[in-house]
């Protein structure tokens, strides 16, 4: 996600005429035709009116959008006051996103930091370390999940064991549980970002600091954490962004209670009692929410390039 | 002062929670795959070691659902890998022999947006287009929509691997009379080979991953593994589900391994 961009490219290779901007023509037409011409046909959808068998019918309206925000009465003839059921769900998104993204902070930034004081030969293969599960599917980390934080599962069963508890706690199917899902769906992401940004961090300045008579933690607090906010801020947005419009861990882990976005969303397109227009107005108030975010990280990102080169 | 140095550097406490990190990441994993080997009938009791499970999702009663999803998974999988790789290939030498041009970051744009819009959005997205343009749900609609999210995963490491290469070996094959064409296929294919190749797993791993997406465009009687479990899971985990997810997590952790160990050969060579 966070895949950086080439720098200028080969630069005496344009003498050699080797321009060839034509080769993307393929990726240009397949992900035009494919991505962004349905990002716009979900916007156009999300302004029409709904077909009652699922689909829409070709006639403008504001319904989906007014439906999202505003409550009408019963009949709809009522003035219209705002309608909370939604943003609830939205709110109840992004608390539970920003939870989970704390809890991955406070593990990630101590074992990305762990690794990038390893000796340089040995930190790849922690870092594939790290890696690896993000490539396990994530259906199956879920359900592994959901395994382990059943009321006689392994987590339960140690914890008796171990005579913490005496007995089982319920953990599934509660906010915690989808929280802890997110948490452990999106780790890894957390921990790459801010591994290449200590990686750079010159430690010359935590020397100087502490020959200046700074502690560790406040040479941590304040010269290391400055210096690499942008990988954190990084890891925060990886984790936040595709936790907040999650649909597994809260269908599997969250139970009927804990609905977030994309069980709403997902809601809309099943069978025949969905509301296509509607599914496409909350898809769009959730990519709006998720491309503002993005924007203000490109800009701080490119900022903090401004502040170091 | 080597001492001191390695002094500054360490803060207590974080080796440990590094391995707690290493734990969580790890621990359900393994704990799917022990209780796969258990020869029960329940998953909550352990009542010893055996392969009955793995017996039972080859020839079980669910296993020709399973079959039949793990073909299409795979040949899904094999196809979407192939045409991404081959698009993100093209666009890669474009994007990193071009020099600048007009319109480079925004093809990196929108290379990169299906990793930027969440994976719902781009699910809704794509089944209202196909809704909108008339075509029937099925094997061919899940096959596009795994090419277009597969593009960016493989181009990520074709394009890391093809800005190590210098352009200096295309530029003596092309003083020695080669054709634009023959630079490419003789010199930079060749040596940007191992990215090709990492790209083309990890695309193949996130089609034959990807639940979300197939979920909404598949329409009905057509499964991948992914959503044939995932219906499965629904009344419950049962043991022929760890044992499923046991071979599935496996061919996934050996692909990843294959792409790293790749793309780390003849790294500056």
């Amino acid at each position: 996600m966070a895949g950086g961009t080439a720098s200028s490219g080969g630069t005496a290779a344009d003498t050699y005429k080797n321009a060839r901007p034509w080769l993307l023509l393929p990726a240009w037409a397949f992900l035009g035709v494919f991505v962004l011409a349905p990002v716009f046909m979900m916007l156009v959808y999300s302004f029409l009116t709904k077909e009652f068998r699922g689909g829409v019918i070709w006639e403008f309206s504001t319904a989906a959008y007014d439906q999202f925000f505003f409550n009408r009465g019963l009949f709809g003839d009522e003035p219209p006051t705002i309608e909370w059921t939604y943003i609830a769900i939205f709110w109840r998104s992004i608390w539970q996103a920003a939870t989970a993204t704390l809890m991955a902070l406070l593990i990630g930034f101590p074992t990305a930091y762990f690794i990038a004081t390893r000796p340089e030969k040995l930190r790849p293969m922690w870092v594939f370390l790290i890696t690896i599960p993000y490539w396990v599917n994530l259906l199956i980390r879920t359900v592994s999940m959901k395994f382990m934080l059943r009321d006689n599962g392994p987590i339960n069963d140690f914890l008796v064991g171990t005579g913490l508890i005496n007995e089982p706690i319920t953990i599934i199917n509660t906010n915690f549980a989808v929280q802890l899902g997110l948490f452990y769906s999106y780790l890894p992401f957390m921990v790459l970002p801010i591994y290449a940004s200590v990686e750079r961090y010159n430690f010359s300045l935590s020397e100087a600091a502490a020959d200046l008579y700074a502690s560790k933690w406040v040479t941590l607090r304040r010269i290391l954490l400055p210096a690499v906010k942008p990988g954190v801020v990084a890891g925060c947005i990886l984790v936040f962004v595709p936790s907040l419009g999650s649909f597994l861990a809260p269908d599997l882990l969250g139970g009927a209670k804990n609905f977030m976005i994309g069980s709403l969303i997902e809601e809309q397109f099943k069978g025949n009692a969905g509301n296509w227009p509607f599914g496409a107005a909350a898809s769009m108030v959730l990519l709006t929410m998720v491309l503002i975010l993005l924007l203000i990280f490109a800009r701080q990102q490119a900022r903090a390039q401004k502040g170091t080169g | 002062m080597r001492r001191a140095k390695l002094d500054i550097k360490s803060y207590p406490g974080f080796f440990a929670i590094t391995l707690v990190c290493l734990l969580i990441l790890y621990a359900p994993l393994l704990v799917v795959t022990v209780y796969s080997l258990n020869d029960s009938n329940s998953i909550t009791n352990w009542e010893g070691v055996s392969l009955r499970w793995y017996v039972d999702v080859f020839s079980g009663p669910e296993s020709q659902k399973f079959k039949a999803a793990a073909w299409n998974s795979f040949t899904i999988a094999i196809i979407a890998a192939t045409v991404a790789t081959t698009i993100a290939t093209l666009a890669a030498t474009a994007m990193i022999r071009s020099g600048a041009f007009k319109l480079r970051s925004l093809s990196f744009g929108l290379i990169s947006l299906p990793l930027m819009v969440p994976e719902i959005v781009l699910a809704v997205a794509t089944l209202i287009f196909f809704n909108s343009v008339g075509f029937t749900r099925g094997y061919g609609t899940i096959l596009i929509a795994h090419i277009a999210f597969c593009i960016p995963f493989a181009y990520l490491p074709i394009a890391a691997r093809m800005q190590g290469i210098d352009a200096s070996y295309e530029q003596a094959a092309q003083d020695l009379y080669a054709t634009k064409r023959q630079a490419f296929t003789r010199i930079l294919l060749p040596m940007m080979m191992p990215g090709v190749i990492s790209g083309f797993l990890l695309a193949f791993i996130v089609s034959l991953d990807d639940f979300i997406i197939t979920n909404f465009v598949k329409g009905a009687g057509i499964e991948t593994l992914p959503t044939a479990i995932f219906g499965s899971v629904k009344q419950g985990i049962k043991p022929n589900i760890m044992a499923i997810s046991t071979l599935l997590l496996g061919v996934s952790i050996l692909l990843v391994t294959i792409s790293y160990v790749v793309s780390k050969s003849e790294k500056t060579k």
